[in-house]
């Protein structure tokens, strides 16, 4: 009132003063260290620009320093959500640059615990857009699938989030044969009913659908020009999946559903979401019909390690043990872009090798950077509250945006 | 291809639609690890990306990567990843700048660019012409430097922290409490392209793709503390006095005594 006053307008006139506020960089709906600095006009935005690179530790830079197996644990800590899926990319990216041929067992234990890190992922996601817009119970039984998902996860290789378990050549450890039954059990039985239960009470829920259809509306154009991948891009309504157009690992003889998204709004990035988790379930059933039995790690010793007990016996396995772990191994010259499938879009690495033990380059492609991007054009226009909405349904990691 | 990474094909006449979308404008096209790469001639840019649009269709703009090559004449490199949703294709773009001469941004084709070249400007320093919001995005707020070129140092140059006593955030220069270590691996056995270390006898400086290697002057290291200033009192101890001890003793009394065997009744 009182600037109307200093400015003393004409009779008739109304002043009119948008209304910049800052939201995070520590907010509980920022998903991790997000700042948002917004322009309103009452309590539509009209501008939207997110500061990030809060969580910046110069990845890239460090794995420059790195050998090409001491660079491996860095992708876990990317994308904290999806732990494996990010190790997924980079040893495809330095086994193309070796031409490495996998063990078929090996290849089938990767695709496992892929999809057992989309259920992780998206199940997290799904709770953290449902507890944004308002409910309470679903994200409690959907961490309940998360954490048995972490139990798996240490059962295979000792971490419950930071497991460093794909190794180029392989995995690590070949996994128990009782971990694999309870995989199975539990797929059959625990997951799909937590999560059908935590999926009935949203779904068809009118408020949660009152908050979600109809906010942000992603035309297929749009996502195609905004470098859009994954659940953001099928939400659109384009059926493009890595998994099927550029086969990796065993995914060729997976059979599967790619869900898509008939409007493109928020409702519909969520809703494939949660199909996407119900054919991960059929993925991971598939993988253990059909996973034989067989080495899991590549036998050439100039790249993957001998096993420990033959490393007592035989002093050559020892000369590699010790070569491997101190020099590491030297990857051709050369220069590859590997894009997988993660929970969260296309994400790559481009990796740069000069002949030596250490990459050259490593350009980490996060999915986060684009789709981040393109939230100033789907929130203009919508109220402040909406906000959190479109970022639950981006899926935003930060330690893999900032890398 | 015994690997297992995203299977690519190149479709059929794909290389040779590249090169006739772009003309003259291709340096030169590149073939390896099954991916296609074409290098082109940074001034024609737009023009080019425009092609690959919409006559090669690659719709898509996914990376942006920079690689920084120190010995080069151009010294940056900077790479664009394209996408073919309809050929189910994926090619590299790669282009070479340096510091002064600016990119032809490519925003108005591909909005996703703005952040791309954001980055590459922010790590390396490469400027683009036509961004409209070429700000830092990843470093701090008032950073200076590039920090993915080569010659920054991987410590960085500051280092920040909360100061209790100000009650506020300090930068301070970095203080490295050991010196960073750096091995070199590169076996000098099998023709290593640099002086290794005491071999003075070439008289030439290190040779190209030599691996930087850090000095011990050249890391910052602690800097000598500044001695504690001397007790007010000097303290020696010449005589019992300054040692507090008080008086000898009797002479008798420092001596050891040497204790006696007990007699026994056997003898060993």
């Amino acid at each position: 009132m009182s600037m109307q006053q200093d400015l003393a307008p004409t009779t008739g006139d109304e002043v009119i003063q948008n209304y910049t506020i800052n939201f995070g960089p520590q907010h509980p709906a920022a998903h991790g260290v997000l700042r948002l600095v917004m322009e309103l006009d009452g309590e539509i935005v009209e501008r939207l620009d997110p500061h990030i690179g809060l969580l910046h530790r110069g990845t890239e830079k460090l794995i420059e320093y790195k050998t090409y197996l001491q660079a491996l644990p860095y992708f876990d800590r990317l994308d904290y959500a999806s732990p494996m899926a990010m190790e997924h990319s980079y040893v495809l990216a330095v086994e193309k640059l070796l031409d490495l041929e996998v063990p078929i067992r090996a290849q089938y234990l990767r695709v496992l615990f892929a999809e057992l890190t989309r259920i992780k992922n998206h199940t997290l996601n799904i709770a953290h857009h449902i507890i944004d817009v308002g409910a309470m119970t679903p994200p409690l039984w959907l961490y309940e699938i998360r954490e048995d998902c972490m139990g798996f996860y240490e059962r295979a290789s000792g971490a419950r989030m930071h497991a460093a378990w794909f190794r180029p050549g392989g995995v690590h450890q070949d996994v128990p044969l009782k971990l694999l039954t309870d995989i199975a059990e539990w797929l059959d039985d625990r997951m799909p009913r937590l999560f059908e239960d935590a999926m009935s009470l949203v779904v068809d829920n009118r408020i949660f659908k009152q908050r979600n259809v109809d906010i942000a509306i992603v035309s297929k154009e749009d996502a195609i020009k905004w470098g859009f991948s994954g659940p953001m891009i099928r939400g659109a309504g384009i059926p493009w999946d890595i998994r099927k157009s550029q086969p990796y690992d065993v995914y060729a003889k997976m059979d599967f559903d790619i869900p898509v998204g008939t409007r493109g709004d928020c409702y519909d990035r969520f809703m494939v979401r949660v199909e996407e988790v119900r054919q991960s379930v059929r993925i991971m059933k598939q993988c253990l019909q059909q996973m034989p039995e067989g080495p899991v790690c590549s036998d050439d010793r100039k790249v993957s390690p001998p096993k420990r007990a033959e490393m007592k016996q035989s002093m050559e396995a020892l000369i590699h043990h010790f070569k491997l772990y101190t020099e590491g191994f030297k990857v051709p010259a050369g220069s590859v872009y590997v894009a997988t499938e993660s929970p969260k879009g296309e994400f790559g690495v481009y990796l740069v090798s000069d002949g030596t033990n250490k990459p050259y380059r490593c350009k980490i492609r996060p999915t986060a950077f684009s789709h981040l991007q393109a939230m100033d054009f789907m929130t203009r226009g919508h109220m402040l509250a909406d906000t959190t909405a479109i970022l639950g349904a981006l899926d935003i990691v930060f330690g893999e945006c900032d890398r | 291809m015994s690997h297992s990474a995203p299977l690519i094909k190149t479709p059929e006449g794909a290389v040779a639609a590249i090169t006739a979308a772009l003309g003259a404008n291709l340096v030169h096209l590149e073939q390896a690890n099954g991916e296609v790469a074409v290098h082109i001639h940074r001034d024609s840019l737009v023009e080019s990306m425009i092609q690959l649009r919409d006559a090669c269709e690659y719709q898509q703009l996914m990376e942006m990567a920079g690689v920084d090559w120190p010995d080069r004449d151009p010294r940056f490199e900077i790479v664009y990843c394209l996408l073919s949703l309809t050929k189910n294709h994926r090619i590299r773009v790669h282009i070479a700048t340096n510091e002064e001469n600016p990119v032809p941004s490519v925003t108005g084709i591909w909005p996703v660019a703005g952040w791309l070249e954001r980055e590459v400007f922010d790590m390396y320093g490469v400027l683009f012409s036509g961004n409209p919001d070429l700000r830092r995005i990843l470093t701090d707020y008032g950073f200076s430097g590039h920090p993915q070129r080569k010659d920054f140092p991987l410590t960085g140059y500051v280092e920040l922290r909360y100061s209790e006593e100000e009650k506020r955030v300090k930068y301070e220069p970095v203080q490295l409490a050991q010196d960073f270590r750096n091995f070199d691996f590169l076996s000098p056995w099998e023709g290593a392209d640099y002086v290794l270390p005491g071999d003075e006898k070439t008289g030439e400086g290190p040779g190209k793709g030599a691996t930087q290697r850090m000095t011990a002057e050249e890391v910052k290291k602690d800097p000598v503390k500044p001695s504690s200033p001397p007790p007010p009192t000097p303290k020696t101890t010449d005589n019992t006095t300054q040692t507090g001890a008080g008086k000898a003793a009797n002479k008798e009394a420092v001596k050891r005594s040497v204790r006696k065997p007990k007699a026994t009744g056997d003898k060993a």
